[in-house]
């Protein structure tokens, strides 16, 4: 038993995964009054990606993959629109069909060109581009969900895998509507 | 081509233009340029603080007792750094401060220069936003955004960091334009629909309550006359949180004092069985609510806020509604009038039931205690004091532990604005520099801020402040030799171990107000304490008043931990009967 001043946890409610997309202006710092609002307050960041994406407006995305309670990720939308530089938040669940969500992985292969050539294969249904070739490496390209990625890295070991490097998840909804 | 000035003089500018008359602060290598100006700007006075905690709390007693932002100036490094708490302490209390700091020189940043600190990296998470300035060209249209920052939707503090070279430099100063969208993040949503929404939940109340904060007192004087209109319109009794003390007055009927951890037996048990809660300005903070799951079961929850961050963080409600405190209640008091003219008097009949229940509530008279002839009980001074000082239009201010339970308990306040004291971060030493900074917004006002020796001593050398400035503060401490919450709670849960809160070498206060140049006084006995206190209040110097209380008064009542909100622990005789033991020692 802890004895503190405070009360001890209620229920926990049920934990869904949820992509949040943030609009801000691209300035000094703002990565990290998202970033810090998230570990200051104790919600989660599965991954992050960011970049400007209206150099005129100087507009940047950031694409932010976490999980909560539908309480946990509705402060999470409304902590983050009071910060001075975000212009909107938007909120996907990860089921959402009117989503659609990549990840972009390089991944480096060393061995011989058999093992290499079956690896290659196994890639071709992520859209794989092979964009560095040397008589011992390739590094190939591939852009999936994030779990297909996870089981491509684990199969990919054997067939010589030595390295991988992985962006954060993206979002964008289908047709022709935009997220105001 | 327009006339060129440097950084220096435009920050001096934007003051101007902002209607700044003080600023707190202390002088420093990096903010030299900026004090080298002062001199130029007679309508602008400076208060020289002895520690940039201090200039902090005397900017936030000054904004919370006249409704202005407060203004804070410090150097680089350790000036920054001694200035976070104050600033966070304005961030969980929704203050207005604009602190201005100095920065090492552009080319030096990241350098680990002499007094160089990240400082906007260190306060990001406790101000509402921050701006290290990097182009000359930037600085007059950043300081106007940090007023406008700090003082639109729910106020906070803000700062801007000027690097030394940018406040030499020249460029041409713009005057602050009226922006319409207020920094976009200025919420007023509500709309006649919520209000309509509201008045049907209060017709069919059977067991309303409102439950007020420091939203009444942030959306100014005049929302606490509103309210006073609503609580008369419907004829439903009122609670307040510790913030929220004086938006309605004291002494009347309909108050049921204050709620929360040691609020009173009536209005926690009103709050817990109620079945309409309407929540105005406040923000269900944990002292208030106790065990979450147990909080008011029974009841329908409207919540009316200015920050929409707030509604549904720690406790669900039925109808959140987003504005300001000051629109939404004149909104409702007029389409009352409009719909239900005679609203008060229909429903008496319906909620006379319920009224009768809390005057048994009240009979209990939780606020109790046993008095003495021998040792002046803490209670005792702070209702002498009260009765001594009610017809002065006085502003009290306190340092944070039992002390400020028994002033938030037993000194009534009619008036909002006349009750400065650290809830939300509660930081000790609070009191005496906000007390200058309240004495400097009123100087002819009386200005006592309630303090516990061991509080008080934490930023004690503010009273050279005061000394400096003819502040005639009155500093009056209940000196019980013990970090008196601290000890009630060791004594309450940790069996008696009273591990580290005597304090064993405290100074001869008296002596120590000498010192400084003051005027000391000591009571120790109840027969004297009338005559001691206006000694104090008849002397128009500071005072540092040592009134010797009773070391081993708890505060009471006090919500006992583990235990459904409606059991309170009341003063001493009650207490045999209802031990705290086992889970709920992790509650209090």
């Amino acid at each position: 038993m802890s004895r503190s001043a405070y009360s001890t946890p209620g229920k926990k409610g049920k934990f869904d995964k949820h992509i949040i997309v943030v609009w801000v202006d691209n300035e000094a710092g703002v990565l990290a009054r998202v970033v810090g609002l998230f570990s200051g307050r104790g919600y989660n960041i599965e991954s992050l990606a960011v970049a400007e994406v209206d150099a005129k407006l100087n507009i940047s995305r950031i694409t932010i993959v976490t999980t909560g309670t539908p309480q946990v990720i509705e402060q999470i939308k409304l902590q983050l629109k009071k910060l001075v530089p975000v212009h909107k938040v938007a909120d996907f669940k990860r089921e959402d069909k009117n989503v659609i969500f990549k990840e972009m992985a390089l991944f480096k292969l060393v061995g011989n060109i058999s093992k290499r050539n079956k690896a290659l294969k196994a890639c071709k249904k992520y859209n794989a581009v092979l964009l560095d070739k040397t008589s011992k490496s390739y590094v190939v390209q591939v852009t999936a969900l994030r779990r297909e990625i996870d089981t491509m890295s684990k199969n990919l070991k054997k067939l010589g895998l030595v390295s991988i490097s992985r962006t954060g998840a993206v979002a964008m909804t289908r047709g022709a509507e935009v997220f105001k | 081509m327009a006339k060129l000035s440097t950084g220096a003089e435009i920050v001096f500018k934007c003051l101007e233009d902002q209607n700044v008359e003080f600023i707190f602060g202390y002088p420093g290598g990096a903010v030299l340029p900026i004090y080298d100006e002062l001199k130029n700007h007679s309508s602008i006075k400076h208060i020289l603080v002895r520690h940039e905690q201090g200039a902090g709390h005397a900017a936030e007693g000054y904004a919370r007792s006249s409704g202005k932002p407060g203004v804070v100036l410090v150097t680089s490094g350790p000036g920054a750094t001694n200035v976070v708490t104050a600033l966070t302490d304005a961030y969980m209390d929704s203050i207005p401060l604009v602190c201005i700091s100095g920065q090492v020189p552009t080319h030096l940043i990241g350098t680990d220069a002499f007094q160089e600190c990240d400082t906007t990296g260190i306060t990001r998470p406790c101000t509402k936003h921050n701006w290290l300035v990097k182009d000359i060209k930037d600085l007059s249209k950043i300081i106007h955004e940090a007023f406008e920052v700090a003082t639109t939707g729910r106020p906070g503090p803000v700062l801007v960091d000027i690097p030394k070279d940018i406040q030499f430099q020249k460029a041409a100063y713009t005057k602050p334009k009226k922006e319409k969208k207020l920094n976009g993040k200025h919420h007023k949503r509500f709309n006649q629909k919520d209000i309509d929404e509201l008045i049907k939940l209060m017709s069919k109340a059977n067991k309303p309550i409102f439950y007020t904060g420091g939203g009444v007192i942030n959306s100014g004087p005049k929302a606490s006359m509103l309210l006073r209109e609503l609580v008369q319109a419907t004829g439903f009794p009122i609670t307040s949180t510790l913030q929220g003390l004086g938006s309605f007055p004291g002494d009347d009927n309909s108050f049921l004092g204050m709620l929360g951890m040691h609020g009173t037996y009536e209005a926690n048990n009103a709050m817990h069985d109620c079945d309409l809660m309407i929540n105005i300005g406040a923000r269900f903070d944990d002292r208030i609510t106790g065990k979450i799951d147990e909080f008011s079961p029974k009841s329908k929850k409207v919540h009316i806020d200015i920050d929409p961050s707030s509604i549904n963080k720690n406790v669900k409600v039925d109808l959140p509604i987003v504005g300001d405190v000051q629109d939404v209640i004149s909104s409702t008091i007029k389409t009352i009038k409009k719909t239900k003219p005679n609203f008060a008097n229909s429903n008496k009949q319906k909620i006379s039931k319920w009224w009768e229940t809390i005057q048994k509530w009240r009979e209990k008279k939780s606020l109790d205690y046993v008095n003495s002839t021998e040792t002046i009980k803490p209670q005792y001074a702070v209702q002498r004091l009260y009765e001594l000082t009610k017809n002065k239009d006085t502003y009290i201010t306190t340092e944070v532990g039992q002390h400020q339970m028994w002033a938030a308990q037993h000194y009534k306040f009619d008036k909002p604005n006349r009750w400065m004291t650290s809830g939300g971060l509660g930081t000790m030493g609070y009191g005496l520099p906000a007390a200058v900074g309240v004495q400097i917004a009123h100087p002819k006002k009386l200005v006592i801020d309630i303090a516990g020796e061991a509080s008080v001593l934490m930023t004690m050398q503010e009273m050279s402040t005061a000394v400096q400035y003819n502040l005639p503060i009155k500093i009056f401490i209940l000196n019980n030799e013990y970090m008196g919450m601290v000890r009630q709670w060791q004594e309450l849960l940790h069996d008696k171990n009273y591990s580290e809160s005597y304090t064993a070498a405290l100074p001869d206060f008296v002596k120590l107000a000498e010192a400084y140049g003051c005027v000391g006084i000591r009571a120790t006995n109840p027969s004297e304490l009338d005559d001691k206190i206006i000694e104090m209040l008849n002397t128009d110097r500071p005072v540092i008043f040592d009134c010797l209380v009773d070391k081993q008064e708890n505060c009471f009542p006090m919500i006992p931990s583990g235990k459904p909100h409606n059991q309170m622990l009341l003063g001493p005789k009650d207490q045999e009967q209802n031990k705290i033991t086992g889970k709920g020692k992790t509650l209090v």
